[in-house]
C-alpha cells in the first residue's frame, strides 16, 4: 500500500499495538446530526502486544471490553487512536482493505448459539470463509475443514450437522474452528467461556491453550473471570468505566497490584476453602454511567483511598517499571 | 496467589483429557436438518395438503389437459351448425271466440353455439362457439402463468430493494421507502384504465397484453414485499452472526443473499404463495373487466365476463360462466391453504 504511514516507535516483535483508542457512541443527536451528548464506551486506552502473547482484559460489566474488542477489529469504527497490526495502521482501513486483514485477525464471540447461522451446516459455516479467502485450493477445501475439526476437538461426522443439534460447549469449538479456518495470527476471544458450564469452561480454554502453541497464536483474552485470566494470560489489563487502569504481566499485576481498584478486584475472588479468612475489600455503590462519567479520577466515587485531587484531576497512566503501568495519584 | 489455586488445578487435571470428555452426538442418530423438519411438518396439516392437491390438479389440467385432450383448440370453433326453433304464441278474442296462435321460427346458424354438455362438448359451447371445456385448460395457463412471473418479479424486486434497505440503513433506506410510500399511494385500478386504453391504441399483440399489465401490477406491488423483507433483515442485522460474518471479512453481496435473505425466506415463501391468490383475482378481474386478456383468447376472467352484457346466459347456460368461477376459486383457495400450512410449518415456536 502506497499511503501507508510511517509508524513511529515501531517493535517489530509487536503484533498489536494500539495507541489511546477511543470510541464513543452517540446518545442524542440534533437534527442537523450535531451530536449533543455521548457514551464513551473505551476511553484513551493504550497497549502493546507481542505475537505469541495472550492479553487478559478484566473488569466489570459495562466497562468496555467488549467494545474494545470489538474496535480493535473495527467492527465499531474507533473514534480516536490508533490501532497498529502488524507494522500497519489499519485504523483508516476502507472495507475493501480490511477484508484482507480480516484474515489474520480474528473474534470468538461470548453466546456460542447466536454467533452461528442456524441455516448452515458446520460444514458450510466452517468452508466459506476457507473458500472466500481462497486459504487452500478448491478441491482441498473438505479435507482442509475436516483437519481443522479435528484439530479443535469436532468429530468429522459432524460436518454434515447443524449448530441446533450441539451443546454449547460443542458450538463453542465450531465458533474457534470458524475463527481459526483462515489461519489468523491474532484472536481476539470476547469472553468465550463465560456462556459455559465450568467443566466445559475448562476444556475450551485448554482447547485454546493448545492451538495457541500449535498455531502460533496471540489472543486478546476478554473476560470477567480472573482465575481463568490468570491460568491463560502473559500480561493483563484492568479496565474500570471505559479506561485502563492498570496494565502489566501477570506476575506483576497479581502479585504487585498498584491500583486500589485492581487491588479490589483481586481480594473479590472467591476461595474454595470456607474457613479461609477473605480480606474482601468492599466497593461501596454502582459503577457510574458512561454517559456520564464522574470527573477527576473516574474511580474515585468508589475508591477507599479518595483524596481531594482524585476529584479534580485524572491521574496519569504511567509506567512504574517492567511495562506495569497504572494510572492513580497514590502511586 | 492461592486464592486462584484451585480452579487451576482442576485445569490442569482436565487438561489431560481434552476432546474426550465432551459427549459425542452419536453417529447414527441424526436430527432432521430444518429444511425436512418443515416438509414434515406441512404435510402434517390435512389443510395444506387439500391446497396442495388443489394446486397440483389445477396445473396438470392447464399444462397437461391440452396435449391429451385435442378434440377442440383454444380457438377452434365449432362450426357444424345448429338449428334454432323460437316459438311464439298469441291469444286473441274475436266475437267471443278465442283464438290461439302459435309461430315456429326455425333458425339456421352457422355455429354450435350454446350448445348443452354433450360427449363431444364436455361442458357444452360459449356464445361464439368454442369449446368451454377446452378454453378452461387454456385460461388456467395464462392465468397461472402470468400471476407466477408477477410474483416471482414482485418477490425479486422487493428482496433487492427490501435487502439494500434493511441493510444499509441511513439515506439509501430513507430513499427507498420514500419510494414504497409514493407506488402505495397511487390508485392501482384507474391507472390500470389507463394503461389498458393506451395499450388499445397501440398496437401490440392481444396475446401480450396481459404480461404488459402485469409487469406494471408487479411495478406497484412490490413496495409490500420490500416492507417485508427491510423489516426482518433489520433484525437479522444485529443478531451476533451477522457480525461474525463481518469479522470473517465477507463481501457486502455476500452478507445480505447468503446470511441474511436465506433467512428471510421463511416470510418470503409464505407471502408468494399467499400472493399468488391474490394475483390470481387481479388477473381474474382485470380479464372480467375488459382489460386483460382480449377474446378470442380465453381467460378465466373473460369467460365470465359474457355474463355482464347477457342476462339469459346468466340464468340459462350455467355451464357458461359457472366452470370458470369454480376455477377462479379453487386455485385462490388451494394457494391460501397452502400459504397457511407453511406459515405453520415454518414457525419455529411451533416444534413439531
Amino acid at each position: 500500500m502506497a499511503d501507508e504511514k510511517v509508524i513511529e516507535n515501531y517493535d517489530p516483535e509487536v503484533i498489536l499495538e494500539v495507541r489511546n483508542l477511543r470510541k464513543t457512541f452517540p446518545l442524542k443527536k440534533t437534527i442537523t446530526g450535531k451530536v449533543t451528548q455521548e457514551l464513551v464506551a473505551v476511553d484513551d486506552v493504550s497497549f502493546s502486544l507481542k505475537a505469541g502473547e495472550t492479553l487478559g482484559i478484566v473488569g466489570e460489566s459495562g466497562c468496555g471490553k467488549t467494545t474494545l474488542g470489538r474496535a480493535i477489529l473495527k467492527l465499531h469504527q474507533p473514534t480516536g487512536g490508533r490501532i497498529i497490526f502488524e507494522g500497519q495502521d489499519i485504523t483508516d482501513f476502507n472495507s475493501k482493505q480490511m477484508r484482507e486483514i480480516r484474515k489474520k485477525m480474528q473474534i470468538i464471540f461470548q453466546d456460542p448459539y447466536s454467533s452461528l447461522p442456524p441455516r448452515d451446516t458446520v460444514g458450510g459455516i466452517l468452508s466459506e470463509p476457507v473458500e472466500v479467502h481462497k486459504i487452500v485450493p478448491k478441491h482441498e477445501v473438505k479435507s482442509y475443514v475436516l483437519d481443522l475439526m479435528d484439530k479443535c476437538g469436532l468429530r468429522d461426522y459432524y460436518f454434515e450437522r447443524y449448530p441446533h443439534e450441539f451443546s454449547g460447549g460443542q458450538r463453542q469449538r465450531i465458533c474457534i474452528a470458524r475463527a481459526l479456518s483462515v489461519n489468523p495470527k491474532l484472536v481476539i476471544c470476547d469472553e468465550p467461556v463465560s456462556a459455559l458450564d465450568v467443566s466445559i469452561q475448562a476444556q475450551i480454554i485448554n482447547l485454546l491453550k493448545k492451538l495457541q502453541n500449535e498455531m502460533g497464536l496471540t489472543y486478546v483474552f476478554i473476560s470477567h473471570d480472573l482465575s481463568v485470566v490468570k491460568y491463560i494470560s502473559d500480561k493483563i489489563g484492568v479496565m474500570y468505566l471505559g479506561s485502563m487502569v492498570e496494565f502489566g504481566t501477570k506476575e506483576d499485576i497479581f502479585s504487585r497490584p498498584l491500583h486500589p481498584y485492581t487491588q479490589a478486584l483481586f481480594s473479590a475472588i472467591p476461595h474454595p476453602d470456607p474457613d479461609v479468612k477473605m480480606n474482601r475489600i468492599i466497593l461501596k455503590g454502582d459503577i457510574p454511567s458512561p454517559a456520564n462519567p464522574p470527573k477527576g479520577c473516574r474511580f474515585h466515587t468508589r475508591c477507599p483511598h479518595a483524596m481531594d485531587i482524585c476529584k479534580e484531576e485524572a491521574p496519569e497512566y504511567k509506567d512504574y517499571g517492567n511495562g506495569h503501568c497504572a494510572a492513580c495519584h497514590l502511586l | 496467589m492461592e486464592e486462584t489455586k484451585n480452579k487451576e488445578e482442576l485445569l490442569e487435571e482436565v487438561s489431560s483429557e481434552i476432546d474426550d470428555t465432551d459427549v459425542p452426538l452419536d453417529k447414527n442418530v441424526r436430527l432432521m436438518s430444518p429444511t425436512r423438519m418443515v416438509v414434515r411438518r406441512f404435510f402434517r396439516s390435512k389443510l395444506s395438503i387439500v391446497g396442495l392437491i388443489m394446486v397440483v390438479g389445477l396445473f396438470i389440467f392447464s399444462f397437461l389437459g391440452p396435449l391429451f385432450y385435442t378434440q377442440w383448440g383454444e380457438i377452434e370453433l365449432d362450426e357444424s351448425g345448429k338449428t334454432e326453433y323460437s316459438v311464439s304464441q298469441a291469444e286473441y278474442t274475436v266475437d267471443g271466440v278465442k283464438y290461439s296462435v302459435r309461430q315456429t321460427t326455425e333458425k339456421y346458424l352457422k355455429d354450435n353455439a350454446l350448445a348443452a354438455p354433450s360427449s363431444e362438448h364436455i361442458l357444452g359451447t360459449d356464445k361464439e362457439g368454442y369449446d368451454i371445456f377446452v378454453r378452461l385448460m387454456y385460461g388456467g395457463r395464462i392465468s397461472l402463468t402470468v400471476s407466477f412471473i408477477a410474483v416471482f418479479l414482485i418477490t425479486a424486486l422487493g428482496v433487492i430493494m427490501g435487502g439494500l434497505a434493511g441493510f444499509f440503513g441511513g439515506v439509501i433506506d430513507n430513499i427507498i421507502m420514500r419510494i414504497c410510500d409514493i407506488l402505495i399511494c397511487l390508485p392501482g385500478i384507474p391507472i390500470l384504465l389507463i394503461i389498458s386504453t393506451i395499450l388499445d391504441a397501440s398496437d401490440i399483440d392481444k396475446k401480450y397484453r396481459i404480461y404488459l399489465l402485469m409487469i406494471y401490477l408487479t411495478f406497484i406491488s412490490w413496495p409490500g414485499t420490500a416492507r417485508l423483507v427491510r423489516g426482518q433483515i433489520l433484525s437479522l442485522r444485529e443478531q451476533e452472526y451477522m457480525v461474525a460474518a463481518e469479522a470473517m471479512g465477507y463481501s457486502t453481496f455476500r452478507k445480505i443473499f447468503k446470511h441474511l435473505v436465506p433467512n428471510v425466506m421463511p416470510q418470503l415463501i409464505v407471502s408468494m404463495s399467499l400472493s399468488l391468490g391474490s394475483m390470481i383475482l387481479y388477473e381474474a378481474t382485470l380479464s372480467y373487466l375488459n382489460l386483460g386478456v382480449k377474446a378470442p383468447y380465453a381467460a378465466w376472467g373473460t369467460m365470465i365476463n359474457i355474463i355482464s352484457t347477457d342476462q339469459d346466459i346468466l340464468q340459462h347456460y350455467l355451464n357458461v360462466w359457472v366452470p370458470a368461477g369454480v376455477c377462479i376459486v379453487i386455485a385462490v383457495l388451494g394457494f391460501n391453504f397452502i400459504g397457511d400450512g407453511l406459515r405453520d410449518a415454518l414457525d419455529p415456536k411451533a416444534r413439531r
